[in-house]
């Protein structure tokens, strides 16, 4: 079984180049024959077929259909009209999941936005930049699954008057002598912040990267001419670097936000979505594998694209943009 | 940008100025590898030291550290044939999209033809549609025609989900290649397949490579599309699968879990600093024009 999945795998990376090889070679020999005029019009069909079929069979049409499926019941038997919307926004458990992607979406995205930018500005004015770089984009080499074993060890809780094994609380009860030890991930008041905390440890990386491109954008003359007019340092931030950078920081915000609205592996395996943190991606699985409801599931998957599609219409807008100015 | 001038402060009270900026900095350094610090050393740590003591005890003496757990994981805990199975996944999963979107990027960049643009619009609005909304109709689709539990049907999904961003990326590469080169290239007889295959590919390489890393990144490290389409056949199952299993059956057996674990990040953690350039280049690319 598995000596088959090597050899289809060697098979399939020798030929697969080969075949789309072939396959070029093939079209061009038939739009040779059928003249020159014809194979300018076909030719571009041939070369983008492979991929506009796939993209077609894997996204296009599954998400008309998951959107059809939106409107029909557990088994996509009956049409049910929007009564599976209106579930999504009246039942408890969904309730506490809206809440919980909201508190995803502000907590993340501000954390993530505010120390990238504060590293970033840190780390350019030192000599060991790129080493303090790779300290906190590291994580992002890490997956969602191993971060949550990282994080499910920091968090790690024994009762009060025990060693503590877990980083967060032996560290706690060393630096404040009356604290409590507490069990993060099952406190209901604070496990949906221990989650999200994963989430900016392995994402801050990314909004540092990018701001940190941003940062080296700005003149130095700019900077230089501030200086001279007697302008602090902090008042060269908010009122020249935090300005000009703002372009770059809707950016990283977007991307930010449209990967925190589909946060699931890090809940997958810290808390399955128990004692009050689920998010919608969990929950769509759940309905989906669990309670095998697909009308529920879909209507749930297509309440993410309709959060997903003012940062689709501004992907489309920037890309116009783009294309005009060369 | 400050250390550069040096007009305003000067001497003392210049490096004096600098050492909250250092504590800062370096303190966020520190609490960012802690994590990972603590799970490596951990991950060599006895069963019974664990579970009794910090993993920061391990630096005291007498040492003990042992072998034992990854010995343990990947003969009995399944680990090194997740391994082979990530594997097995991802390099397939990283280079047919990349051998798909070159061609079509080629198309879009240096071919004319009608719906062209809101073809590639259609690219670009793909990049960012949650995944969510594919999983029921593709599994169904899977299961229709025997391809969930097996390779085949992940290469293929994971072949398509990542072709929005690879000729998007590609695109943007090519398409800025000088346009007298590729006439230049048409006026000595050369056709599309010969300019795509001797002058464009090769040129490519930089953005080929942000692409693949990033790719095989997002593959090895995916859950989510293994959990759906693979089920939960523990034969085909990659890493992520096994350990998020692991997590639900063992719960506090960090001997394991942490070896797991690590055992997951050495690749990507070897690719990442190996080709940490590349890496960041994509990051950028994904996000703003060059």
């Amino acid at each position: 079984m598995h000596t088959n999945y090597i050899l289809m795998a060697i098979v399939a990376l020798a030929v697969i180049p080969i075949f789309l090889w072939a396959y070029l070679m093939i079209t061009e020999r038939v739009a040779a024959r059928v003249g020159k005029k014809a194979a300018t019009v076909l030719r571009p069909w041939f070369w983008i077929l492979p991929a506009v079929s796939l993209l077609i069979i894997f996204l296009v049409y599954p998400v008309v259909h998951t959107v059809v499926l939106s409107f029909m019941d557990a088994r996509s038997e009956n049409f049910v009209g929007l009564k599976n919307y209106l579930y999504i926004f009246t039942d408890p458990g969904m309730l506490v999941v809206l809440r919980n992607n909201l508190l995803w979406l502000v907590f993340f995205t501000l954390v993530c936005l505010v120390l990238g930018l504060l590293i970033a500005v840190l780390s350019d004015r030192v000599k060991y930049e790129s080493v303090a770089k790779v300290f906190i984009f590291l994580p992002m080499a890490i997956s969602s699954v191993a971060a949550g074993v990282i994080w499910r060890f920091m968090y790690e809780f024994r009762p009060a008057g025990t060693t503590q094994i877990g980083t967060v609380n032996a560290f706690l009860t060393a630096l404040f002598p009356n604290f409590v030890p507490k069990a993060w991930l099952f406190d209901r008041s604070t496990n949906n912040i221990a989650l999200i905390v994963v989430g900016i440890w392995m994402w801050t990386g990314f909004a540092m990267v990018i701001l940190s491109a941003g940062l080296k954008g700005i003149s130095e003359d700019v900077l230089e001419a501030a200086r001279i007019d007697g302008a602090g340092e902090i008042a060269i931030f908010f009122k020249i670097i935090l300005p000009l950078m703002m372009p770059t920081i809707t950016v990283v915000a977007t991307t930010l936000i449209i990967n925190v609205l589909k946060v699931f592996d890090i809940v997958y395996v810290m808390t399955n979505g128990n004692l009050g943190t689920e998010v919608i991606a969990n929950r769509m699985y759940k309905e989906m594998f669990n309670y095998r409801n697909y009308g529920r599931a879909s209507a749930i998957a297509t309440l993410l694209l309709l959060a997903i599609i003012p940062v689709m219409i501004m992907n489309l807008k920037r890309f116009n943009a783009e294309e005009k100015n060369g | 940008m400050a250390s550069k001038s040096g007009s305003v402060n000067t001497g003392w009270k210049r490096v004096l100025g600098a050492v909250p900026l250092h504590v800062v900095l370096i303190l966020i350094c520190i609490a960012w590898s802690i994590p990972s610090l603590g799970l490596l050393v951990s991950s060599f740590r006895p069963k019974s030291m664990i579970a009794t003591n910090g993993w920061w005890e391990a630096f005291k003496t007498p040492f003990s550290f042992t072998l034992e757990n990854y010995a343990y994981v990947l003969t009995r805990g399944n680990m090194g044939r997740s391994f082979m199975n990530s594997l097995l996944i991802a390099v397939p999963s990283t280079l047919m999209p990349i051998f798909i979107a070159a061609c079509t990027a080629y198309a879009f960049a240096w071919m004319r033809f009608p719906l062209r643009k809101p073809l590639y619009l259609m690219v670009v609005a793909l990049i960012v549609v949650p995944l969510q909304m594919t999983l029921i109709p593709v599994l169904r689709l899977f299961n229709k025609i025997g391809l969930t539990g097996n390779f085949i049907g992940i290469w293929l999904a994971h072949t398509a989900y990542g072709l929005p961003f690879a000729i998007y990326l590609l695109r943007n590469f090519i398409s800025q290649l000088p346009k007298s080169l590729i006439e230049s290239a048409q006026i000595d007889g050369a056709s599309h397949p010969t300019i795509f295959l001797r002058l464009v590919l090769p040129t490519s390489i930089p953005a080929i490579s942000s692409l693949a890393i990033f790719q095989f990144m997002w593959v090895w490290n995916d859950l989510l599309i293994a959990l759906i389409y693979l089920g939960g056949t523990p034969d085909v199952a990659p890493m992520t699968v096994t350990i998020s299993s692991m997590v639900n059956s063992y719960g506090g057996g960090w001997e394991y879990l942490t070896a797991a674990a690590f055992i997951s990040m050495v690749l990507p953690l070897v690719v990442f600093f190996a080709l940490q350039k590349y890496f960041v280049k994509g990051v950028l690319a994904g996000s703003i024009k060059e």
